[in-house]
């Protein structure tokens, strides 16, 4: 009988959690960010079909990069979760935090227990009356969870540009502002690699050529202002609008 | 139930495949189930369980604009006794369609519950809505489910109505215990006083009929049955209390609110009122009604 090699638990952890990063990596941002009246979701996504913002309750949002199958998986299992728990209790009784901690323990679980850690990285944002009770949860790969404020960003480039978005974002702007930032964010991640093809352009300060086009955009939000299911998508003119408004 | 022992999500939720919640529930927890109810034999329950009762749609289009209305009286009856004044029995079943219930009005109420939920988990899920004949046969689906307790006593009879995108019209269709689905043409009612009520709506219904007209029809013919079924309630003047009165068009659900409804009924009670007085006096004065 052949005897595995020993791989220590932190070797096998740091190449699971290294598997997972570069998974993430390779998918396009998502930026979830709040607004006066409600929480946006905006990528850069150029199907109509596959989605990677979907509701799953009244006021309770998901978004996700990463792989489709593994987040749809999880997508799909919160709205069951979601629904179950309220028509067993009540509407008023479904919140995030609840959601959040089963898609965490969910990942943890498969991240320390199975061959293949999921490669997903998620939001489960819910608003509230005001923008003080909105809660944006963000879940990592291994399990982690962290409650977010203000705005996130995931997927390739994170961190530079949620520093970026992080300059400009303040409490209390509107839709059309956050919106507009957002797709500034999301085209100065795709702006860096021209940056190093020699092209001269900061990636920090993208110009109008960076801007990505409506018809490649998925935008939705979460508008406390809606009376019971605040999840709407923006598309067309609608989407149109809100991107040229000044 | 939600969650397993550890705070995951069971393995059901992440079982691919269904995107109906009734199917997702008959799996997971059936014990929720409406139809999932151990009553033992005997068929007791006709007796001890509030009935709801009237319930009328009809369809009009005045050319601008077309679409359903449903209505429903307020109340539930326990045999004789007036259980309920207020219940209500029509209902959204999503934003482009209406649900009315007559029959056991526990089961009823957990029915359209259900539905709704499992209109609303499909919408989210495939990320599309359900056609309007979908929704119909997943109401079907449903009340044939409950078969075994409509065979206690216990049956809930829907009305289901809805404006139908593709066609741009609205629709009605009628439901028996069984789960048979049946479209109706302009006009239909189900309940103990349906009757008395499709009476009066077979001589008010006409087409060309405006929203405004397609109210008060409906009105009429909840009066109607009210005046023959004690227990369809008529229009509540000392308490202010209304039927139900849904439109359905392009537009989606709406809920008539109560100031339009208190003055259409007025008005039918008055018009009501004065042919009595008419007939009372030409009795009185023993002249043939001109």
């Amino acid at each position: 009988m052949s005897m595995p090699f020993y791989v220590s638990p932190e070797q096998l952890m740091k190449d699971r959690a290294d598997f997972a990063r570069k998974g993430i990596a390779r998918g396009r941002s998502v930026v979830v960010i709040q607004y006066a009246d409600g929480i946006a979701f905006a990528t850069q996504n150029p199907s109509r079909a596959l989605h990677k913002i979907s509701e799953i309750y009244d006021r309770i949002a998901f978004a996700a990069v990463g792989k489709y199958n593994e987040f749809e998986n999880l997508r799909v299992a919160g709205v069951r979760y979601a629904d179950l728990r309220g028509y067993s209790y009540d509407r008023s009784d479904v919140n995030a935090r609840g959601l959040a901690n089963a898609y965490a323990q969910t990942l943890g679980t498969v991240f320390t227990t199975e061959s293949k850690p999921l490669e997903v990285e998620l939001v489960v944002a819910e608003v509230g009356e005001s923008a003080a009770q909105d809660q944006i949860y963000r879940l990592s790969y291994d399990g982690s969870v962290a409650d977010e404020q203000g705005f996130v960003v995931m997927g390739g480039e994170a961190e530079r540009l949620g520093r970026a978005l992080g300059e400009r974002w303040e409490p209390g702007l509107g839709l059309a502002d956050v919106l507009r930032l957002a797709v500034t964010t999301l085209g100065a991640g795709g702006a860096a690699p021209t940056a190093s093809a020699g092209d001269q352009q900061d990636g920090n300060a993208p110009s109008e050529e960076a801007r990505i086009p409506a018809s490649q955009l998925e935008v939705a939000v979460l508008d406390r202002t809606r009376p019971r299911r605040a999840f709407r998508r923006l598309t067309g003119p609608v989407l149109d609008e809100l991107l040229s408004a000044e | 139930m939600s969650t397993d022992r550890s705070g995951r999500l069971p393995d059901a939720f992440r079982t691919p495949g269904s995107s109906s919640f009734v199917d997702f529930l008959t799996g997971h927890a059936p014990e929720m189930l409406p139809s999932h109810r151990d009553t033992g034999a005997g068929a007791a329950g006709a007796q001890l369980a509030p009935h709801a009762t009237t319930i009328v749609a009809l369809t009009f289009d005045d050319g601008a604009q077309s679409g359903v209305v449903m209505a429903g009286d307020r109340r539930a009856t326990m045999g004789s006794m007036i259980a309920h004044r207020e219940i209500e029995k029509v209902f959204p079943a999503d934003e482009y369609s209406a649900v009315g219930i007559a029959g056991t009005a526990g089961i009823a109420v957990e029915l359209v519950r259900l539905f709704q939920l499992e209109l609303e988990h499909y919408e989210k899920i495939e990320g599309t809505l359900l056609s309007l004949d979908g929704k119909a046969n997943r109401l079907s689906t449903m009340i044939r489910q409950n078969l075994g307790l409509a065979l206690q006593g216990l049956a809930v009879v829907p009305l289901f109505a809805g404006y139908d995108l593709d066609r741009g019209a609205g629709r009605i269709f009628s439901y028996d215990v069984t789960g048979g689905r049946y479209e109706e043409r302009d006009h239909h009612s189900v309940g103990s006083g349906s009757v008395f009520a499709r009476g009066s709506l077979k001589k008010l219904w006409r087409p060309g009929l405006d929203e405004a007209g397609a109210v008060r029809t409906a009105l009429e013919a909840l009066f109607d049955a009210a005046d023959d079924d004690s227990a369809t309630g008529g229009p509540d003047t000392v308490r202010q209390i209304w039927p139900v009165v849904a439109t359905v068009t392009s537009a989606g659900y709406r809920r008539v609110d109560d100031d339009t409804l208190g003055r259409v009924a007025d008005q039918v009670v008055a018009a009501r009122g004065d042919d009595a007085r008419r007939a009372g006096s030409h009795r009185r004065s023993g002249e043939e009604p001109s």
